[in-house]
């Protein structure tokens, strides 16, 4: 008797939703992060075309404080897929004046970003760009479409999206448009690991225990990188951490934990009571942090 | 690991029902009670309370995304949740229930097996669950579980939910409700028969929504044997590499039936016919393809096929191909639906234009009346309309397939998605 698990039905939706990027877009590409929710879109890429190569390029933008590992897995998916990589620099967009860096102990270049993307999508002419968020993350994100347009200035106009029914995507756009789409829209975090643990995905070391320097700030965990300016009174110890989930170093939480492979992980997320990015310290900012991020054309 | 766990099946129900109908505590409930609610949302929906001057933690918070929707407190697009209990995953499409957003109740309902309805105790079928009812049988949704809530106001009484269910069967009848409905009595404020039995209602036998929910058929998302096969083919997938010189696969997702190895299919609109050759499942050879799966099929015969083209089997009932559709439509935009401007017409994989012929009759979908000549559609108007395309559409009619029988209407200038329509 066939049965139709939920794993297997959002699989076969987002391999659907990525063929229809590839069927009306001229240029799309990959957003890549490094952390396990654009691995998991580009591995259901990798499925999606073959035996043909993925047909678009892997899009990171670099903040310039990226863990080591992730860039590592980056260059080795990239080798491995025979994909062509985009990166765009936040350096580069702070040296040439493009953005100002922030200042101070909580300063991130994770808002720095916007206009990096945006640049480099400009750059390219790239007009769909695929992410992996999840409308589970965020209460912003919860009323995403899967195809989610951008004007001219790469904004996100919540209150004019355009109605998605049933499979049927509305790609269509005027020059200098773009879209933003999101194939795992109706996954939860709790689906992705589930997902890596069925079809036994690679991930960077960053998500499994380590023993790493690090120091508490307001009650959350992070990672005491170069790019971190410590306040007098943070202490820099060694913990076993592991990351739930990855952006650059300077909003990624750490997770004190033992887990060392998928099972323990997984249990870990079944038994948690906070949710995934409430060790995201970008989106602590305000109520509708993301929502206004988001207007501005973040990711 | 408990391997029970990545087999769990996934429902999409529907909500609609306005704020005094209790639809945030209702589906605050079944978040909170499946303890889906994780410690850091209920702090931030119990600090933006506060910062209200909500005296209690108001639940509605959890699902009203926007800055828009939380400075005006109502909700005004279609928002996603999930949960999942040990049985399944759900997701739910939170719709606002003003006659106002008409059009987000039926982009909610497009993908939804079931819809929740909610009634008052104290007021019974009103217009609005008129409403409510005609747009989820409209949009071909197989189950509705009607809640009779609020029944802590009613002294949980039996009488007032009997007559609720008899009245309510009376109208789904006169509207030619085909989905299986069920009837459940709750108190979402006070948790009766939402996740937990009800010991103010021993009289009702028919479990609690959760217990719906969990166990509900979802069999009609998947195709079987005796269902036409329907594969629209999305995308060519040609490698064009040393290793595969002449690859040539079909991509796209089952949409009805089964399909084998072997299977004489016809290619539509062309007409032609081949076998299958092979069913690639991603990076898997299968023997067999079931719906909804996306898979690539390829075929013993060399025949032009690309995007838009079907494959159907060919001794069942095949879809027709026509430039000529009558069908349910449901208009969105601000800008009215003119008679005779073209409009881009798309299906889930081909596209075209058309222009409205006729509007056979406008539907007032509170009173289920029919007004006849009408020359324009105004956002969230539904109506029966004829439309010829430039290009034949090969199409079933949507009471035999959703996938196969919806199509929506693109404006040519601005590109936004305008209308809905459902061939009939």
């Amino acid at each position: 008797m066939y049965k139709l698990t939920h794993l297997k039905e959002l699989e076969s939706e987002s391999i659907y939703v990525l063929r229809e990027v590839a069927a009306q877009f001229e240029k799309p590409a990959i957003l890549f992060s490094g952390g396990k929710d654009s691995i998991v879109v580009t591995y259901l890429a990798y499925k999606a075309f073959f035996p043909a190569k993925i047909p678009f390029p892997l899009l990171h933008i670099d903040t310039g404080h990226n863990f080591q590992e992730t860039l590592d897995y980056r260059d080795a998916l990239v080798k491995k897929l025979g994909v062509q990589l985009v990166v765009g620099s936040v350096q580069e967009s702070i040296d040439t004046g493009r953005v100002k860096e922030e200042k101070g102990y909580n300063a991130s270049r994770n808002r720095l970003q916007t206009t990096t993307l945006l640049d480099t999508i400009e750059k390219y002419k790239f007009d769909a760009c695929i992410g992996g968020a999840r409308r589970d993350e965020e209460k912003a994100r919860a009323k995403e479409r899967f195809f989610s347009h951008r004007d001219e200035f790469g904004q996100w106009n919540p209150k004019n999206q355009r109605p998605e029914l049933w499979n049927i995507f509305n790609g269509r756009k005027n020059m200098g448009e773009h879209f933003r789409v999101f194939p795992i829209s109706n996954w939860t975090e709790m689906d992705v690991w589930q997902y890596i643990y069925q079809e036994n995905i690679e991930l960077p070391s960053l998500y499994f225990t380590h023993e790493r320097r690090c120091f508490l700030r307001d009650g959350q965990w992070l990672a005491a990188e170069p790019c971190m300016t410590l306040k007098p009174s943070e202490e820099v110890v060694t913990r076993r951490v592991r990351c739930r989930t990855i952006g650059d170093i300077t909003c990624t939480g750490l997770t004190i934990s033992e887990a060392n492979n998928l099972e323990d992980i997984i249990a870990e997320i079944a038994a948690t009571r906070i949710t995934e990015r409430g060790g995201r310290a970008d989106d602590k900012r305000s109520e509708t942090a993301m929502e206004d991020r988001k207007k501005e054309g973040y990711f | 690991m408990n391997n029970g766990y990545l087999d769990m099946e996934l429902l999409r129900f529907t909500t609609a029902g306005s704020v005094d109908d209790g639809k945030s505590t209702l589906i605050g409930r079944l978040l909170y009670d499946s303890k889906s609610i994780f410690e850091d949302q209920l702090e931030a929906v119990e600090t933006a309370s506060r910062s209200r001057g909500n005296e209690e933690v108001n639940l509605a918070l959890l699902t009203d995304g926007l800055r828009a929707e939380r400075e005006q407190g109502i909700t005004i697009d279609v928002a996603y949740r999930y949960f999942a209990t040990p049985k399944r995953k759900f997701i739910i499409a939170d719709t606002p229930g003003h006659i106002q957003y008409t059009r987000n109740m039926v982009t909610g309902a497009s993908t939804a097996d079931l819809a929740i309805i909610l009634i008052d105790a104290r007021n019974g079928v009103v217009e609005q669950t008129v409403r409510h009812s005609c747009i989820a049988s409209l949009l071909g949704i197989p189950f509705i579980t009607v809640c009779v809530n609020k029944m802590d106001l009613v002294n949980y009484s039996e009488e007032v939910f009997l007559g609720i269910c008899q009245r309510y069967e009376t109208m789904a009848h006169h509207l030619g409700i085909r989905a299986k409905l069920l009837f459940i009595p709750i108190s979402a404020k006070y948790g009766d028969n939402v996740v937990s039995e009800s010991e103010n209602m021993p009289w009702h036998q028919g479990g609690t929504l959760m217990h719906i929910l969990e166990t509900v058929s979802i069999e009609h998302k998947m195709g079987d044997e005796c269902e036409p096969m329907r594969f629209p083919v999305q995308y060519v997938i040609r490698p064009i590499s040393d290793k595969y010189p002449d690859y040539r696969a079909y991509a796209g997702r089952m949409s009805g039936g089964v399909l084998r190895i072997g299977d004489r299919v016809r290619i539509l609109p062309s007409g032609l016919e081949s076998t299958v050759k092979s069913i690639m499942q991603t990076t898997m050879e299968m023997s067999i393809a079931h719906t909804p799966e996306s898979v690539s099929v390829l075929l013993e015969d060399d025949i032009d096929i690309s995007r838009g083209d079907m494959l159907v089997s060919i001794d069942k009932p095949l879809p027709e191909v026509t430039q000529t559709l009558k069908m349910h439509c449901c208009w969105f935009n601000e800008a009215e639906m003119q008679l005779r401007k073209r409009y881009l017409i798309r299906t889930a994989v081909a596209e075209t234009v058309g222009i409205v012929q006729q509007i056979d009759y406008r539907l007032d979908i509170n009173t289920l009346e029919h007004i006849k000549e009408v020359n324009s559609l105004k956002m969230n108007d539904i109506a029966v309309i004829t439309i010829k395309t430039a290009n034949p559409l090969v199409v079933d009619k949507y009471g035999a397939n959703r996938v196969t029988g919806s199509l929506v209407f693109i404006d040519p200038d601005s590109f936004e998605t305008v209308g809905a329509g459902m061939v009939i």
